[in-house]
């Protein structure tokens, strides 16, 4: 029962503007500045976005060079996959093999970067007290899903990630063919000796989070689905949190800009590609 | 090397350091034959109905639960139907998480001086032109031929080569392809012993 008539415009203005200040658990919070969990130091107008994403939801949002994007795993079973465009060219994208090749390393990191596929670094991994990432095994798709959950359409209860990310990308005039190989945060994969992936389900404490810098402007897209070796017969997945706010570009005396020579070189080619 | 069942419809070799690619038709099977041994075959793959849907790494090694390729490894497109499978190797496995060199990250990898070297991505960019396919279609590829191991913390790269002259790797298709290679000619480390050499492809059945 309502306490609106809805069988004419007025009626039906009424009833839609009386649902204004509604709040529930996975929505944006605008203007960012009314983050209640504003991160420490950080001015209330130096946000940028602030957002939850619900557990089979997704986000996506362009970043200018030196934001901070921070993902939180709120309850401790978030899954959080990841692409990245370079938003000035978005077919300059994440290069999962080149950022594990180049840094002749397979683990995601502090310190650690996302590099683009033009040997330039698009964000770096400036804290990260999750430990738990995964570079190998990419977005559920809805064959995965379907065959897990009986169900992986988006319009149903368990959306799965690559979906998300063609409705994500969808919205920066990307299609199907700009969905490139992505990173999952918040859970891990480890491989074995013998090539075996060894997946890492937790439990997970609530609260784990990685901030990332932006390194030039980039289109951030994510989705929020269980991870595609999770074994568990539910789809079980929790909210993330995502904070983004202002920041400086990366100075030339950085720590993380200098730890490598090969991290130095992907720092160097963005500040040529950006010089005017 | 078993023999090939059915006709033998297309028996080429790619030189050196060059592109090539074909068609493979649903049930034919494609072999690769390292004639000098260590050499990388760079192989990217796309339905031949809609080539949005491509061989996916990351779906292959989450399926199969594991980063080598082997036979019996199905190899999965980025919507989670397979593509081909490794029908027989003579090789212990092969590579699909080292990606495709390119003037750009040998930048990274050995410095500048590398920029103006030919490079996989070139090969896949100019393979792929000619269907209309352009950087949007380049994603993570396999390495037949290819070792890069991953050790306890991660470590990984590029090492030499556990290939030899004459090995073989057979795939056959479970759809309509379009197969594109590039005869890797990185010469900065040892994917292909610091000496590009040219492979056979045989297309039977």
């Amino acid at each position: 029962m309502t306490e609106f008539s809805t069988a004419d415009p007025a009626g039906a203005r009424a009833h839609a503007r009386a649902m204004a200040g509604l709040r529930v658990e996975s929505q944006p919070t605008v203007p960012a500045s009314a983050a209640e969990d504003r991160p420490e130091g950080v001015d209330p107008q130096a946000m940028l976005w602030a957002e939850t994403i619900a557990p089979g939801g997704y986000a996506a949002k362009r970043l200018n060079r030196g934001a901070r994007l921070r993902l939180v795993d709120l309850k401790g079973d978030a899954c959080v996959s990841m692409l990245l465009f370079n938003a000035e060219r978005p077919v300059e994208r994440l290069n999962v093999a080149d950022t594990q090749k180049v840094q002749w390393n397979a683990y995601l990191d502090a310190g650690k970067l996302l590099l683009s596929d033009m040997g330039k670094v698009l964000m770096s991994i400036v804290e990260d007290t999750a430990g738990a990432h995964d570079a190998f095994c990419g977005a559920s798709n809805a064959a995965s899903n379907a065959r897990k959950y009986g169900t992986g359409d988006n319009w149903g209860p368990h959306p799965n990630a690559r979906d998300r990310f063609m409705l994500g990308v969808a919205k920066f005039g990307l299609g199907r063919k700009d969905i490139h190989p992505c990173v999952n945060w918040f859970k891990g994969v480890r491989i074995a000796e013998d090539g075996a992936t060894r997946f890492n389900l937790g439990p997970y404490a609530p609260g784990r989070q990685v901030t990332l810098r932006a390194e030039m402007d980039v289109i951030v897209v994510l989705a929020n689905c269980p991870h595609v070796l999770d074994p568990r017969p539910e789809y079980a997945v929790t909210p993330a949190r995502v904070l983004a706010w202002r920041g400086e570009p990366t100075p030339e005396n950085d720590p993380i800009r200098n730890a490598t020579p090969e991290g130095l070189r992907a720092f160097q080619n963005v500040e040529e590609d950006l010089r005017r | 090397m078993p023999d090939l069942t059915g006709p033998i419809v297309l028996d080429e070799v790619v030189p050196a350091r060059a592109p090539w690619t074909a068609v493979v038709r649903k049930g034919q099977t494609l072999r690769i034959v390292d004639l000098e041994g260590n050499q990388a075959v760079d192989f990217l793959m796309y339905a031949l109905a809609d080539d949005a849907e491509r061989y996916s790494a990351q779906d292959t090694i989450a399926a199969q639960g594991n980063i080598f390729l082997r036979t019996g490894s199905v190899l999965m497109s980025n919507e989670g139907n397979p593509m081909g499978v490794v029908t027989g190797t003579s090789v212990e496995y092969h590579d699909t998480i080292g990606g495709a060199c390119s003037c750009e990250s040998n930048t990274l990898r050995y410095g500048h001086h590398t920029k103006s070297q030919h490079a996989c991505v070139e090969n896949f960019l100019q393979g792929n032109a000619r269907y209309g396919r352009g950087k949007r279609d380049m994603v993570s590829n396999i390495n037949w031929f290819m070792n890069v191991p991953v050790e306890a913390d991660g470590a990984l790269g590029i090492v030499d080569g556990i290939s030899a002259p004459g090995l073989y790797v057979d795939m056959r298709a479970e759809m309509d392809l379009v197969v594109v290679v590039s005869n890797c000619p990185q010469i900065n480390n040892p994917c292909n012993g610091f000496d590009p050499t040219p492979v056979r492809m045989v297309i039977a059945g």
